[in-house]
């Protein structure tokens, strides 16, 4: 569904991610894990076409959207949930929920789709009229990822969900991630987290410097004494 | 009394036409972080596009109420025109430069206007149209024309107006969510450049319908009036908090009646020593005072409304 080849970005002299290759399938959660500044984010970014790729082809459903501007990725079926959640803090709950079904106008299927996220996140039902600066991290967390299903999109590039969260609200946030992939969502999921990653997704790619050093099974690479070391703290 | 009433009503008057342009600042400021120094001048042009218009109707026998109006649709039009350019050729290519870099380019624009405007419409002042019949009122000593009533009606509708856009409509919803994280909005699928390019034609819109307004006031007109009214419009801007509608909103009536009523005391308080020509002053003295003492502004840190 999601195909990256030869994908390169540079900021301004520095290598952030050399030429990486990775696919997502359609209905498959893949995690891309990896140290802190190994570019995971970079990538995701230059998916999302935030940020420029200095080359490399990106494929989506066999579309080439790697030349596309940044607001006609969401069109085609791609949401990002930001690193830093990203939520509109002078806007309330349901304002941001709306500005996630920006570029819907079927007002019924949006209605039940509101009801789906109020679902997965009860918790965001009840702060709906509250500006969303005011709401936890966790709930913030909620929010963004609820934000981005609101666009029905056909796959979730989801950037660190677990940041700077409790281990309960980590819990819950990745209970309704593995929820939305059982319901045949394709999510890209990045962590630094690698424990939980791996035991979350099918498939994993490991990016070390801007690079892809190891890919596999999730469950494989769970095992995989080298990965252990490096990730798990073992 | 009569004097503090009268500086109250003079001060409600030049206050709305203050708070519109001031929107236009504020507005720009509060999606794009820049200070379009050249907004005061898209004013100007606003009003000496009416003088244009409204005469040459005129002269080819057209009724003056009719020449008014197509003269105030012609302004707005071709502000909103100006606004669009302005943003399209000046500072959309500088939107990943240093923030210094657009400053002075709004300053250039802001100088090249001013010469624009005399190099078409001379170095002299102008006489700006009766477009509304002289009409006087009296209330509790102070008086007051038609004129000034129409004013602050018109603008509080106008402002009316621009907070339902801005806060019950789809684009005001995108408006506010560029300016609270512009990178965001576009994953939502929020074309940026469009948002920015909104926050200028509405700000411009609005600025030509002050210009009308400081024009049907003072009857007079010149090239450089739009200097000292963008200047103080951007007083009131920091005043109520810059990238705040609401502040700009409070903070163009605020010094308004600041400078009026200053004008109207000045020469008492200093003794005849200073007279109501000194006017001038309170709006810088409000914005050093504004800066050195609460420099985000009355609205600045109250979350909730900025746009």
């Amino acid at each position: 569904m999601l195909e990256v080849t030869g994908l390169h970005v540079a900021y301004g002299g520095i290598q952030a991610v050399r030429s990486i290759t990775f696919h997502v399938n359609q209905g498959e959660m893949v995690a891309l894990i990896g140290a802190n500044g190994a570019g995971k984010t970079t990538t995701l970014k230059a998916i999302a076409r935030v940020i420029d790729a200095v080359g490399g082809d990106v494929h989506f459903c066999g579309e080439k959207i790697d030349r596309l501007a940044p607001h006609d990725i969401i069109r085609r079926g791609i949401a990002l949930v930001p690193e830093g959640r990203g939520v509109f803090p002078r806007l309330s709950v349901a304002e941001n929920l709306a500005m996630g079904a920006f570029v819907r106008d079927d007002k019924a299927a949006i209605a039940a789709d509101l009801a789906k996220v109020y679902g997965y996140f009860p918790r965001l039902k009840e702060r709906e009229s509250q500006l969303a600066g005011t709401l936890s991290g966790g709930e913030q967390q909620m929010l963004a990822i609820g934000r981005a299903l609101m666009s029905r999109p056909k796959m979730l590039l989801l950037d660190e969900p677990s940041m700077g969260l409790a281990p309960i609200m980590v819990q819950k946030i990745f209970e309704v991630v593995r929820a939305v992939a059982a319901d045949g969502m394709t999510i890209l999921l990045i962590e630094q987290n690698a424990k939980l990653a791996l035991e979350s997704s099918q498939r994993a790619y490991v990016m070390e410097s801007g690079e892809i050093t190891v890919h596999g099974d999730s469950a494989q690479l769970l095992d995989d004494p080298k990965v252990r070391a490096a990730y798990l703290g073992e | 009394m009569d004097i503090f009433l009268q500086q109250i009503i003079n001060g409600l008057v030049q206050g709305s036409i203050y708070a519109l342009v001031a929107l236009g600042y504020t507005m720009v400021y509060g999606i794009m972080g820049l200070i379009n120094f050249a907004h005061g001048e898209v004013v100007m042009i606003g009003t000496l596009v009416t003088i244009s218009v409204v005469g040459l109707l005129v002269k080819l026998g057209v009724p003056l109420a009719l020449a008014g109006v197509a003269g105030l649709l012609a302004a707005v039009a071709v502000c909103m025109a100006l606004g669009w350019s302005l943003e399209r050729i000046a500072y959309r290519p500088l939107r990943n430069a240093p923030r210094l870099t657009p400053l002075i380019t709004a300053i250039g624009m802001s100088i090249i206007l001013q010469n624009l405007a005399m190099m078409i419409w001379g170095r002299n002042y102008l006489t700006f149209p009766k477009l509304l019949p002289q009409v006087d009122f009296e209330f509790a000593g102070a008086n007051f024309t038609a004129v000034q009533v129409i004013i602050v009606l018109v603008s509080a509708l106008t402002m009316g107006g621009l907070l339902l856009l801005v806060y019950r409509t789809k684009l005001g919803m995108a408006m506010r969510a560029t300016s609270q994280n512009l990178q965001v909005a576009s994953l939502m699928g929020v074309n940026i450049n469009r948002v920015i390019a909104a926050a200028f034609v509405i700000g411009s819109a609005l600025g030509a319908l002050a210009g009308v307004m400081v024009g049907t006031y003072y009857e007079i007109a010149h090239y450089q009036m739009g200097f000292m009214l963008g200047l103080k419009a951007f007083t009131a801007a920091v005043l109520g908090g810059i990238g705040n509608l609401a502040g700009a909103m409070l903070g163009g009536i605020l010094l308004g009646l600041i400078e009026a009523l200053g004008a109207g005391y000045i020469g008492d308080l200093t003794g005849g020593f200073l007279g109501s020509h000194y006017q001038d002053i309170f709006a810088f003295v409000v914005l050093i005072v504004v800066l050195m003492f609460k420099p985000s502004g009355l609205f600045g840190e109250k979350t909730g409304d900025r746009a």
